[in-house]
């Protein structure tokens, strides 16, 4: 391979990495109807000199992840690359055939996917797995590339560096697998790193950490990288330009300070001046909707306390939002509250009622005033049921609704959430990812409920359909005069929406009251960190992040 | 709505070849089953010529080893063995999923005792166990099936407690709880609905089990009992004649044969179209 760049002196000059006009297509087979073909990515063309950083950002389905796949010459489950080049060091890799794509991957070029603990092999410790491509392709002997990845190990910030490669990939946190994985893709001394989501699995304090040092281990290895995210403001940190896709096509390509500070397309700009919702916080009222007192919970019989001694009001047609990262007992506290998980002390009261402890004691009317909207839309709703049953169930049920006054009733919400009438027979299948949510919104609200649980219910969705169902959420507070209690680990939602904010860490409320209160500061410990954790669409943000942070993270 | 009805219609009409062939052999069995009084050439035992006639145009199989027609007998003994398998197999379904999905929903010591008393029927070889059973009981065809019946429950209750264990565990099952509703709904109307398609795929090869397990038992003389034709029974009368190059045993057996082919070509279809766990409509 050497010779054949070697005999081409005039692609030394060239960039490392060219792709141009790329299509990428996939065949579909739809029941009864012909092979569809459907266009992946059209014309896309790209340059990324050495030790460069581009990110790739776009909503699902853009085509992001196709491109960095395909600067490997790689298609995942039946896409085929009908068109364009992939030119890496001035050569075609896909005009090599399969032995020279060998030779690319994991050795010219590597790839760190966005669930670490899904691309770990379970079995095989480490260390095994961050010098299997080095050794594959004899870059170095077991040896050199031991001690590179130790080094490598201690560049990323992980504790143990020498010992860690002994572990196995369960015996280590989400947030090291994935900064092991990056020295996986670092070991072989590669010439670009493709990055898919390295971080969207990743709680925001962890987040922090692993770009911090994919960014120190680009800086310091010079290698160039293809960064991709549907996160604006992850991508603004580590970036040098930054393409905009959407549906297979660029939209904007430029330097990160001109996409952030003066987007150009219209598409650009919406992603940009995203979260920026009108909300005016509503002051406490003195009595509460709902009141947890004094909670402790836990599993295995109180073996494991997950909630020890919360306390939080929702007031009446208000937002408390519930703040944390993942293990510090948030869902466990709705679930408390559903009656899943009877707690072991301490008391709920819910309009001036006391709930028992037990789902299988509540009341009806209970049950109908305190209603529930899950993260993931698409296993909350049954796949066998239309969209007219499912928003239609809970009428027949509470109020005994049934024929026309029913249906009409169905579309009445479904016109509020946003839907036509033409959405009643669908299947769950058959609808979109924000879709989805609304019918599970309309779902709830057809219980004519006095509190909405909310459960993380846009952290699955892409940054601007998030941005729509906040907004009717907070559109339907105001007509229906429902209280939410909303659940999430994304302070931007938070800032959006809430009238107060309860912090909590490792099962306790740390920080709970008024939102212009609790976001003033002095901030205790850890509410400082989960701020300076939330990335914002700025330049420099991560390193004046890292400078101010008085804690660690949990790690979780 | 957008989601065009007309090419799905299309699609529901092209049947593949292999299910079109399991259709065809299903209605044929079907047809002799249901009308055998009518389009049997002779009566069920009635001796007509010789012992082990070859074929010919008066007796298209032969007759069988006491001289009765061959093909009359095919005739009923479809009837005796698809009635007795069917039924069977609707006893062990209609059992083993309810109870496999009540112990899923409900948990604990109901789940709890449930599967280890199905543990322990399931630790007995099913033949052996129906052959205690059978020769203590009287030899009729409803004891017949209630014994098939809930010995493969057994089975269908592991199925479908596994399933449903799965299905449990999913938000939606989840929101009809909170919501208030009652087991059966989230039994009937959540559950059932999306552990259909692994159900289907174990109905045909139940049945066809069945159909296998009452042929064996048959054989040993512990099934239908003479002169009552059964395909199992029918192979074990003219066994004998193997020995002599007289193929009569060999016809009810490829009916046997050909019943479970064709059960299970078209369980496959049925399972395709529906195996979409995401998909309200399923796939072609």
């Amino acid at each position: 391979m050497p010779k054949a760049v070697m005999k081409r002196p005039h692609d030394e000059s060239c960039s490392l990495l060219e792709i141009r006009k790329l299509r990428i297509e996939a065949t579909s087979y739809s029941p009864g109807g012909a092979p569809q073909n459907t266009v992946i990515v059209d014309d896309v063309s790209l340059k990324l000199e050495k030790g460069r950083v581009l990110g790739l950002i776009g909503e699902s389905g853009a085509g992001k992840s196709t491109i960095g796949l395909a600067s490997m010459g790689y298609g995942r489950g039946g896409v085929r690359i009908t068109g364009g080049e992939v030119l890496l060091n001035g050569r075609n890799i896909l005009a090599g055939g399969v032995q020279g794509l060998r030779k690319v991957r994991g050795n010219k070029v590597c790839y760190v996917a966005q669930s670490a603990a899904a691309a770990f092999n379970p079995a095989l410790r480490l260390m095994e797995q961050v010098i299997e491509s080095a050794l594959l392709h004899r870059v170095a002997t077991r040896a050199e590339a031991e001690r590179r990845a130790m080094a490598l190990f201690k560049k990323l910030g992980l504790p143990n560096p020498e010992t860690i490669g002994r572990r196995y990939p369960h015996q280590v946190s989400g947030g090291q697998l994935q900064r092991v994985m990056t020295a996986m893709a670092l070991c072989s001394e590669p010439d670009l790193i493709v990055f898919d989501e390295p971080t969207t699995a990743l709680d925001v304090t962890t987040q922090i950490d692993v770009l911090a040092a994919i960014k120190d281990a680009i800086r310091d290895t010079g290698v160039a990288a293809l960064y991709i995210t549907h996160d604006l403001a992850v991508v603004a940190q580590v970036s040098d330009e930054i393409m905009v896709l959407r549906h297979g096509k660029m939209v904007e390509h430029g330097e990160t300070r001109q996409i952030i500070e003066a987007p150009r397309m219209d598409y650009t700009k919406a992603l940009v001046s995203i979260r920026s919702i009108e909300h005016e916080e509503k002051k406490p009222t003195t009595k509460p909707l709902l009141s947890v007192r004094n909670i402790i919970a836990g599993y295995g019989g109180g073996a494991v306390k997950v909630l020890q001694d919360v306390s939080v009001d929702v007031r009446p047609g208000q937002t408390l939002a519930v703040v944390g990262e993942s293990g510090s007992g948030k869902s466990t506290l709705a679930r408390v509250i559903t009656g899943l998980l009877p707690p072991l002390s301490g008391s709920i009261t819910f309009a001036g009622r006391t709930l028992t402890p037990r789902l299988a004691d509540r009341s009806r009317d209970d049950l109908r005033e305190l209603q529930m909207i899950y993260q993931m839309a698409d296993v909350a709703m049954n796949p066998r049921q239309t969209v007219g049953t499912i928003i239609g169930r809970p009428l027949e049920f509470y109020f005994g609704m049934r024929g026309c006054e029913r249906n009409a009733r169905v579309a009445e919400l479904l016109e509020e959430i946003e839907m036509g009438k033409g959405f009643v027979d669908r299947y769950p299948a058959e609808l979109s990812g924000g879709q989805k949510q609304r019918v599970c919104i309309a779902r709830a609200l057809a219980a004519k409920p006095k509190l909405i649980i909310c459960d993380e219910v846009t952290s699955a969705l892409d940054p601007l359909v998030a941005d729509g169902i906040l907004k009717l959420l907070l559109r339907l507070q105001k007509i229906e005069e429902v209280a939410y209690l909303f659940i999430t680990h994304d302070l931007a939602t938070v800032k959006a929406i809430a009238d107060s904010i309860a912090v909590m860490y490792r099962g306790k409320v740390v920080r709970y009251g008024p939102k212009t209160e609790v976001l003033t500061p002095p901030f205790d410990a850890y509410t400082d960190l989960l701020l300076s954790s939330a990335p914002e669409i700025e330049l420099g943000w991560l390193e004046n992040a890292i400078k101010g942070r008085r804690m660690e993270s949990a790690g979780n | 709505m957008s989601v065009s009805s007309a090419p799905l219609a299309k699609g529901r009409r092209r049947i593949p070849i292999g299910a079109a062939i399991g259709l065809f052999f299903i209605g044929l069995f079907l047809f002799a089953a249901t009308f055998a009084p009518l389009i049997s050439p002779h009566p069920l035992g009635e001796i007509v010529g010789d012992v082990w006639m070859p074929m010919s145009g008066e007796h298209w199989f032969g007759t069988d080893n006491l001289g009765r027609d061959l093909l009359s007998r095919m005739i009923y003994g479809a009837r005796t063995t698809i009635l007795i398998a069917a039924a069977a197999t609707a006893l062990s379904f209609t059992l083993g999923s309810i109870l496999g999905f009540t112990a899923a929903v409900v948990g604990g010591w109901f789940d709890m005792t449930m599967s280890r008393f199905v543990d322990l029927l399931m630790s007995i070889p099913t033949l052996i166990f129906g052959l205690v059973v059978l020769s203590v009981l009287p030899s009729n065809v409803v004891t017949l099936i209630l014994v098939m019946g809930t010995l493969d429950s057994t089975r269908v209750y592991r199925l479908s407690r596994a399933v449903a264990a799965d299905i449990n565990a999913m938000d939606f099952v989840e929101a009809a709880k909170l919501r208030g509703e009652d087991r059966a709904w989230i039994i009937f109307r959540e559950i059932l609905p999306n552990a259909l398609s692994p159900l289907v795929s174990e109905l045909g090869l139940r049945f066809i089990f069945a159909v296998l397990f009452l042929s064996a038992l048959s054989f040993l003389g512990l099934g239908v009992q003479p002169p009552q034709a059964d395909w199992g029974g029918m192979v074990k009368e003219n066994k004998d004649g193997i020995v002599f190059g007289i193929s009569a045993a060999l016809i009810p057996a490829g009916a046997i044969a050909a019943l479970a082919i064709s059960v299970n070509l078209v369980a496959d279809w049925i399972l395709n179209r529906t195996t979409s766990l995401r998909g309200g409509r399923g796939n072609a």
